[in-house]
């Protein structure tokens, strides 16, 4: 930590609780925070009126705060911070605050509460913040005594960011932040019960390289843990990758630790991911996994999933290994440093490890079979091609991508492609609808020069569409690149596929009109139903110094494939068949 | 428009799928039953954060005891007594570990030497030959008699859980009126300090 000796002097400063708030969020080095004011704030933002360090940026829904804070936090690496008022501002904290525990994404909300001598009376603006947030943060506090408000700040930055990152809450009454008490810096924090465990066992290390060593049809199958480890975890799956030649895939959470120009790349893992990598990882014989969980969406049918392969697994969190998948080699540790130790180990093995011709040939022969076409038309837009425009106009760029949920999240994870961490944010764990647009306001307030994309449905775009409002008054210039089909198009492809074409509720009806809403905020607005037309527009988009709301007029019937369907295992995925330039008989209907 | 044939969307796999994005199938596991021990900081909301756990994850509470067991180190023992599947029961020891509070768990069911002991009270009402009854019956289980009148007794006994129950059913015909129960409470044997 640095900053100790500064600290140290003034451990005997007395200030308001908050003036501490402000003072302890500055020492730990945060320079933004998100957040809506309300009456069991105003101490707080009386002392963000005082100061010049945090730049506070006022949100239109608190949700909106808590996902900027997300944006912000998994495109530095940094912990996000949101600050929200007791009641209805905390409840409306807590999707957010899921979505951060569900995707491992550190970060501190604080929220006022009503003073102490009202908690309990149902006070105007009371709700029991600690016991509704308790089930979706890693840990929270109810700060009564303002000479704990310091400490507690300072831990809770730390259980954000140590061990497995997650979301802390630290809920602090109006009379504390009133009340004057003992400021302390943030010394080396010495929890009494939470110590994460970072450093491998060195005997876990050498079984794993025991194992790897005789790998014939290995596959690296990596997640959102390495990215949240930073980029030293990155740079040790490259290496590892380097020296084994073994293949690589990524979950959702993990795009970009591994370079997709890569040819040791696979593309991404699960349910709609590619062809190659799922069949992949139903195949092989060694499986390394590395900061992901075995999720459902990874997996497909358990008891099908992977079923000759002897596993390892690698996380920070013992409660992730054996939870879904029972695995051979269980490392508890953070994830650069295991890689970085297997890599070691993996170097000083005597003996040549198998000659992995025939596997890639294998593989070669799945990446023939092409996963992700799509029949392309002269006439519409094809989502999948709208995406591809975008990441080919863009390579130039300084790029973030951000994501609502559903099939465009999909096809920007299959045709947004990316070398680089930290360059992919979307809500892999939760699904969180309207995750995308506050996201990419928090990514642009962390990166002002960099070019921030929301890649959205029309349905998702409108559950928090009114953070432009946010996005004009901060100069934060996001583009919001809507692939509208007028459906919310997964839950329509699943009611196609699964639910006997029993579209129900699925239609965006009465969408607004996306380029009269655009403007109407002070954004600049952007039609486009023509492939012809399609390049010009995302440019025009591109290189315009404002928020610009992208209408992107698709087809409307266009199913995300390829996919792993319900029950199946990954090499029972389907494809989607190429039929030409034409609407099917259902999609004839849809429209 | 890309269309996938339906009938490869019910995998042949020997069951019925619903239509659903996730995995219904239930377990068939054996179901076991296992007494935990948590030694936890004994801050606002600790006991809070563990039953919340148990009750989020779906997992089985049969009984639990919870006290302050030292002042100086702010802990608390919390026992747990649950069941589950072997993995399920994996799981809560993980899951338990995750919660800031909690330093550590101690499985007591599979650890050499765990101890398990339970206190009930228990009020049998009854006059002549059902009175003596009962009272020779708590000599054999060497229950105290803490209040009597001349109509009843309440009955002070410690024991494993089983012992409780098997004396709750002996005093069932002989006018048992309430049980009030501890839950289990378990230490280990031997002169080390648990975990």
């Amino acid at each position: 930590m640095d900053g100790n000796s500064k600290m140290e002097s003034q451990a005997t400063e007395t200030l308001t609780g908050a003036e501490i708030v402000l003072r302890a969020l500055a020492d730990q080095g945060v320079d933004t925070i998100f957040g809506y004011p309300g009456g069991a704030v105003l101490p707080i933002y009386d002392a963000i009126y005082a100061q010049q360090q945090v730049r506070h940026i006022l949100v239109r829904h608190e949700q909106g705060a808590g996902h900027m804070a997300e944006g912000y936090a998994r495109s530095t690496g940094k912990c996000g911070v949101a600050l929200a008022t007791s009641g209805p501002g905390a409840t409306n904290m807590v999707t957010p605050i899921t979505d951060a525990l569900m995707d491992s994404i550190p970060m501190v909300v604080i929220t006022g509460q009503v003073p102490t001598h009202l908690i309990g009376t149902d006070a105007f603006q009371e709700a029991d913040t600690v016991g509704i947030t308790r089930a979706c943060t890693k840990h929270n506090y109810l700060v009564r005594d303002v000479n704990d408000l310091a400490r507690v700040i300072h831990e809770a930055f730390y259980i954000a960011t140590t061990g497995r990152p997650g979301p802390v809450v630290i809920d602090i009454p109006k009379n504390v932040q009133f009340a004057k008490g003992r400021y302390v810096g943030p010394k080396a924090i010495e929890h009494r019960t939470y110590h994460p465990r970072t450093e491998p066992q060195d005997k876990r290390i050498e079984e794993a390289v025991a194992i790897m060593a005789g790998a014939q049809r290995p596959i690296i199958y990596s997640g959102g843990g390495v990215i949240n480890s930073g980029p030293a975890a990155s740079e040790a799956l490259r290496a590892l990758a380097k020296a084994t030649g073994w293949p690589v895939t990524s979950t959702l959470m993990g795009l970009g630790a591994f370079p997709a120009s890569d040819k040791q790349w696979l593309g991404m893992v699960g349910m709609h991911g590619s062809f190659e990598s799922n069949n992949a990882m139903h195949d092989c014989d060694v499986m390394l996994c590395v900061g992901a969980r075995f999720d459902d969406r990874v997996t497909g049918r358990l008891d099908a999933f992977s079923p000759g392969s002897k596993k390892i697994h690698i996380d920070i969190d013992p409660s992730s290994i054996n939870k879904n998948v029972r695995v051979d080699v269980p490392i508890v540790a953070d994830c650069g440093k295991a890689l970085a130790e297997l890599l070691k180990t993996w170097s000083r093995k005597d003996g040549k490890a198998p000659d992995l011709k025939a596997w890639w040939a294998q593989i070669d022969a799945w990446r023939e079979r092409k996963g992700f076409a799509y029949p392309n038309s002269k006439t519409l837009i094809k989502p999948q091609y709208a995406i591809e425009r975008l990441y080919a106009l863009t390579r130039d760029k300084d790029v973030y991508i951000t994501t609502e949920v559903g099939q465009h999240q999909m096809w920007a994870a299959q045709f947004f492609h990316f070398d680089q961490p930290n360059r992919w944010m979307t809500s892999g764990g939760l699904g969180t609808m309207g995750y995308g647009l506050p996201a990419a306001i928090g990514v642009q307030a962390a990166h002002p020069n960099a070019l921030v994309i929301d890649i959205a449905g029309d349905a998702s775009v409108q559950m928090t569409m009114q953070e432009m409002s946010c996005a004009i008054q901060h100069e934060l210039p996001v583009k919001i690149f809507i692939l509208n089909n007028e459906w919310m198009g997964m839950v329509r492809q699943w009611q196609q596929l699964l639910h006997g074409e029993r579209y129900s509720h699925s239609y965006s009806d009465a969408l607004p009109d996306f380029v009269k809403l655009a403007e109407a905020y002070g954004c600049h607005g952007i039609r486009c139903d023509d492939p012809a037309k399609l390049d010009d527009a995302i440019l025009e988009m591109i290189n315009t110094p404002k928020p610009v709301l992208f209408d992107c007029r698709v087809e409307k019937a266009e199913n995300c494939f390829p996919m792993i369907p319900s029950g199946a295992a990954h090499n029972e995925m389907i494809l989607g068949k190429i039929t030409g330039d034409e609407i099917g008989e259902a999609g004839k209907m849809l429209v | 428009m890309s269309r996938a044939p339906r009938a490869r969307l019910s995998p042949k796999n020997g069951r019925e799928d619903p239509a659903s994005a996730y995995d219904m199938t239930p377990s068939t596991e054996l179901i076991e039953r296992r007494t935990l021990a948590c030694i936890v900081d004994n801050e606002p909301g600790v006991l809070a954060r563990v039953v919340g756990l148990f009750a989020a994850r779906g997992y089985n509470i049969e009984s639990l005891t919870v006290a302050e067991i030292d002042r100086n180190a702010h802990q608390s023992r919390i026992t747990i007594v649950t069941s589950g599947t072997n993995h399920v029961l994996e799981q809560i020891e993980q899951q338990l570990l995750r919660l800031v509070p909690v330093a550590k768990v101690i499985d007591v069911t599979n650890s050499t030497g765990g101890i398990e002991r339970e206190l009930a009270l228990v009020k049998v009402a009854g006059t002549g030959e059902k009175r003596v009854e009962s009272l020779r019956i708590s000599e054999i289980f060497r229950a105290h008699v803490i209040d009597t009148t001349n109509e009843s007794f309440i009955f002070e006994l410690t024991g494993a859980s089983q012992k409780i129950d098997q004396f709750v059913e002996l005093m069932r015909p002989l006018g048992l009126v309430e049980v009030s129960r501890t839950g289990v409470l378990s230490i280990q044997r031997g002169k080390e300090k648990a975990g």
